[in-house]
């Protein structure tokens, strides 16, 4: 019997189990893909908003900036790529003006420190690859950015750590109501537990109604995003916004973490909440858009692109709340800032699990900090050197374009990946601009060797997308050689 | 291992592939003593290691080899040569006074001055990204290369039943390779109105096999959210662009692309060379030398080609102008410069020399047939049929250019008119 189960492990279940796992609590995570964050985190503009963008009497306004300030600490805790470079909110036309005020006061009244209005000399002086024509921009400080999936993999490894027990994998197919709280039904496994937590992203509609949970309606907003080359690393140095619409940010110029620029989303409403797919038509859009405020920006540049779906609710605002059925709290329709909230809304959550009479008492062994991946292109010449004296894997490079080490891929594995986009997301191998071309097969070699994983049985993301297959006349196949 | 370590050379050679092997040899044939190569691969032989069908070699050794073979015969010449070979080993950065630094399993992070640089890294294949296609991401979908790395070198197969978007040669060779390893290839899409790979390999790749090869088409969405289900075909119009209103589906679990290939040109570009958009790779004089003083260039880092025995060839002379420039001696320098004229898309050299015998490679940006190079007044040379996928090679004699000092000279092809 669990204490508590989350059901759902992107970024909001990862952060909560963290949380949780500082008390006395038996807690499991239980999540469909075959690792972590492979949902709409994963498929995410990566952005630690201001906290000046919602409303201050709706969720995503109070949540986005109490979330927002605890980014610094969590990233050195959990050792993930976070940068806190600001963000850039352009007026392009006269009738924006206005809107850039009132976001201002918006943000000022909420205590956001450091909004300020640019005039076009500023901005052509600090990012002199925008448009000239723009108007005045709102320069907001406190906006970031992060590698989503890095900080679900820190969360969860930390999480894993203070003893929560992770089962991905395993989609739910069942709930029912016991007498001491519920039964779950997996693919793998059963569970029963006292509390549930469903943050099932856009199943959680699903998961609700498996119990008769579901008081909420979710719909699915598409957002597309492109990557670019190195070669336009640095042409804009903070997120660039322009002045948003009804149903989203607009398409935004986001220099990520580890350097590349990033173009996107865009936001299409759809029906199948797996539909993944990009199109020409959002390609065209998003890269129109962008160049009337960056003309140098390129869809010949284009290294990758994605897309991910926000799960929104009927009422637009977050749904943090007790569902009608005891016991059982529903996390959903947590689209943007729903990343930069997410620590905000774990501890949101732990307030509701106090209210609702559970126990909550501090582990005396609790520990904040993981060890964190070992990041070859971060470390000094000197830390090179005595990485590579230490274990020569650190001066073997297996994805060139990003200059990932074999010994990076290795704890990778070592760690929990066990998909090509496991590793990808984790290290970096294979995100470059060959797009794994001259790496997959040296990656696939990895698995096979610290994970005892056949060749024939590698998948890019979990069962149903295998990679390979044996040859017709199973002579040496697999054989690693 | 360590004891044997140099840090001062004549000539480091940036690739193992067969441009940097020939360099290598071409480097220590004009003198130069201390030649490194360095290598990203466990083995050097670059891409040729994984071309194990024949064709290699008809114009340089005058016999059909293997890419394997071909690789064998230089890696066995080199080592003749006391080069020093560093393999498993990664260029971070090249300074503009020639220092490189190095990472290496071996050596650790290393430090190395040089007198002059040759780069020969080679390049890579465009992915879908580069060309935008629309869908979902399943596996299924891969490079022609990684294919035939994934079916030569370690005896497994991409799929089973198997479309091919773009006609480049990797694309042809691998539509032949799995047709034998007993897949279904459905077909060859191509957007251009003409093919992009030999003329050879279409014969025998996809005529002899009856493959299909549908030009002025492609693939305009990926169906399938796991792995490849269906691709949906479309005609494109004058521009390009998908005609959605004539597609249709077909079904398949695998897309290979071959849809061009891009020279590595990130250390050149880092080292901030004048580049040439036309080839991907960095401008050249006759003896190609970039515009940094020092650092040569040669093979499909250079330009794109579609014949290893011409990198041999290219890279050779890359190599022994390298050791000249490391062992003092220097030739004057070029006084005309090469402009693309009519039909033309890239040449390379971009400039040449009246002082000595002058090799030029070139492109076409169509096909066409019955038609006439001219170079300047003084050239000129007719061709039965020129494609853009097929190189043209000129060796223009001592003497040819002469009467052009100081000037700018324009290559055209155009059509012969009819008498």
């Amino acid at each position: 019997m669990y204490d508590v189960i989350i059901i759902g492990g992107g970024v909001i279940g990862c952060a909560l189990a963290r949380e949780l796992s500082r008390y006395q609590l038996r807690l499991a995570l239980l999540e469909k893909e075959v690792e972590v964050g492979f949902g709409t985190s994963k498929t995410n503009s990566g952005i630690i908003h201001s906290g000046h963008h919602a409303p201050a009497d709706t969720f995503k306004g109070k949540l986005e900036w109490l979330g927002n300030q605890n980014w610094d600490q969590l990233a050195r805790e959990l050792k993930f790529g976070f940068r806190r470079i600001g963000e850039l909110l352009l007026a392009q036309q006269t009738e924006d003006l206005d809107y850039l005020h009132k976001l201002k006061m918006q943000g000022e009244a909420k205590g956001v420190p450091g909004l300020e209005i640019w005039p076009p000399q500023k901005i052509q002086k600090l990012e002199p690859n925008l448009s000239h024509s723009i108007l005045q921009a709102l320069h907001a400080p406190t906006a970031a950015v992060v590698n989503p999936y890095e900080a679900c993999f820190g969360f969860v490894t930390c999480a894993q750590q203070n003893g929560t027990e992770l089962f991905c994998g395993s989609p739910v197919l069942a709930i029912s109501a016991t007498a001491a709280g519920f039964a779950i039904k997996t693919a793998q496994h059963n569970f029963s537990c006292r509390i549930i937590i469903n943050s099932a992203g856009v199943f959680a509609d699903r998961v609700a109604a498996m119990v008769g949970a579901a008081d909420f309606k979710l719909i699915f907003r598409k957002g597309e995003e492109y990557l670019l080359d190195r070669r336009l690393q640095g042409i804009v140095s903070r997120v660039i916004f322009p002045v948003p619409s009804a149903t989203s940010k607009g398409v935004l110029i986001i220099p990520t973490v580890d350097g590349p620029i990033m173009v996107g989303p865009t936001a299409t409403a759809v029906t199948d909440r797996e539909d993944l797919s990009t199109s020409f038509t959002g390609a065209s859009k998003v890269f129109a858009t962008v160049r009337q405020y960056c003309p140098a920006i390129s869809e010949r540049d284009t290294i990758t692109e994605f897309a991910g779906l926000r799960a929104v609710a009927d009422s637009e605002d977050f749904i943090i709340r007790p569902s009608p059925v005891k016991n059982f709290i529903n996390v959903a329709g947590i689209q943007s800032p729903g990343l930069t909230a997410a620590p905000a809304i774990a501890t949101y959550v732990i307030e509701l699990l106090r209210d609702e009479g559970l126990k909550l008492q501090e582990k005396s062994t609790w520990k904040a900090e993981i060890d964190g991946p070992p990041r070859f292109t971060r470390m000094t010449l000197k830390e090179r050197n005595a990485a590579i004296h230490r274990d020569p894997a650190y001066g073997r490079i297996v994805c060139r374009c990003e200059a990932v080490t074999e010994a990076e891929v290795l704890h990778a594995i070592q760690h929990g990946a066990r998909t090509l986009d496991g590793v990808k997301f984790r290290v970096r191998a294979g995100m470059g601009r060959c797009q794994g071309g001259f790496c997959t097969m040296r990656i696939m070699d990895l698995l096979a060797q610290a994970a005892g994983l056949p060749l024939t049985e590698t998948t890019k993301r979990g069962p149903g997308s295998e990679v390979c297959y044996p040859r017709h006349d199973n002579l040496s196949a697999g054989d690693g050689g | 291992m360590k004891g044997l370590l140099r840090k001062k050379y004549d000539v480091v050679i940036v690739g193992g592939g067969p441009a940097g092997l020939a360099a290598a040899l071409g480097a220590r044939q004009a003198g130069a003593e201390q030649v490194l190569v360095i290598d990203r691969e466990i083995e050097a032989g670059g891409i040729l290691n994984q071309c194990i069908h024949s064709g290699f070699g008809l114009h340089y050794f005058k016999e059909e080899l293997t890419g394997p073979e071909y690789a064998e015969r230089f890696i066995r010449s080199v080592s003749g040569e006391s080069v020093e070979v560093f393999s498993n080993s990664y260029v971070l950065d090249i300074t503009p006074d020639l220092q490189l630094e190095i990472i290496s399993g071996d050596y650790g992070h290393l430090q190395l001055q040089t007198k002059a640089v040759v780069l020969a890294m080679g390049c890579r294949e465009r992915t879908r990204g580069a060309i935008r296609t629309p869908g979902f991401r399943p596996a299924g979908v891969m490079t022609a290369g990684l294919a035939q790395k994934m079916v030569n070198m370690k005896g497994l197969l991409p799929g089973q039943r198997i479309a091919i978007l773009g006609s480049g040669d990797i694309g042809l060779i691998m539509a032949r390779r799995l047709t034998l390893e007993g897949c279904e290839v459905i077909g060859v899409y191509e957007v251009q109105p003409y093919s992009s790979g030999l003329t050879r390999n279409l014969v025998q790749c996809l005529e002899d096999f009856d493959i299909p090869l549908q030009l002025s088409s492609t693939v305009a969405f990926i169906h399938g959210k796991n792995r490849v289900e269906r691709l949906t075909i479309a005609p494109v119009d004058a521009q390009l662009s998908p005609d959605h209103s004539r597609a249709r589906d077909v079904n398949c679990d695998t897309l290979l692309l071959s849809i061009g290939l891009i020279p590595e040109n990130e250390l050149s570009n880092k080292l901030r060379l004048r580049m040439d958009s036309a080839t991907g790779g960095p401008q050249v004089s006759s003896n190609l030398e970039t515009s940094l003083p020092g650092v040569f260039a040669c093979g499909n880092v250079l330009h794109v080609h579609d014949l290893v025995d011409f990198v041999s060839e290219e890279a050779l002379r890359a190599g022994r102008f390298a050791a000249e420039v490391a062992t003092g001696l220097r030739r004057p320098s070029d006084n005309i410069s090469l402009q693309s004229g009519e039909n033309v898309a890239s040449i390379v050299p971009q400039s040449l020399s009246p002082d000595r015998e002058q090799i030029i490679y070139l492109r076409v940006k169509q096909p066409l047939k019955n038609c006439i190079l001219t170079i300047g007044e003084r050239y000129e040379k007719s061709f039965r049929r020129l494609i853009p996928s097929e190189m043209i090679r000129l060796t223009l004699p001592q003497g040819v250019l002469d009467r052009y000092f100081g000037e700018n000279l324009r290559i055209d092809v155009r059509l012969r008119e009819e008498a």
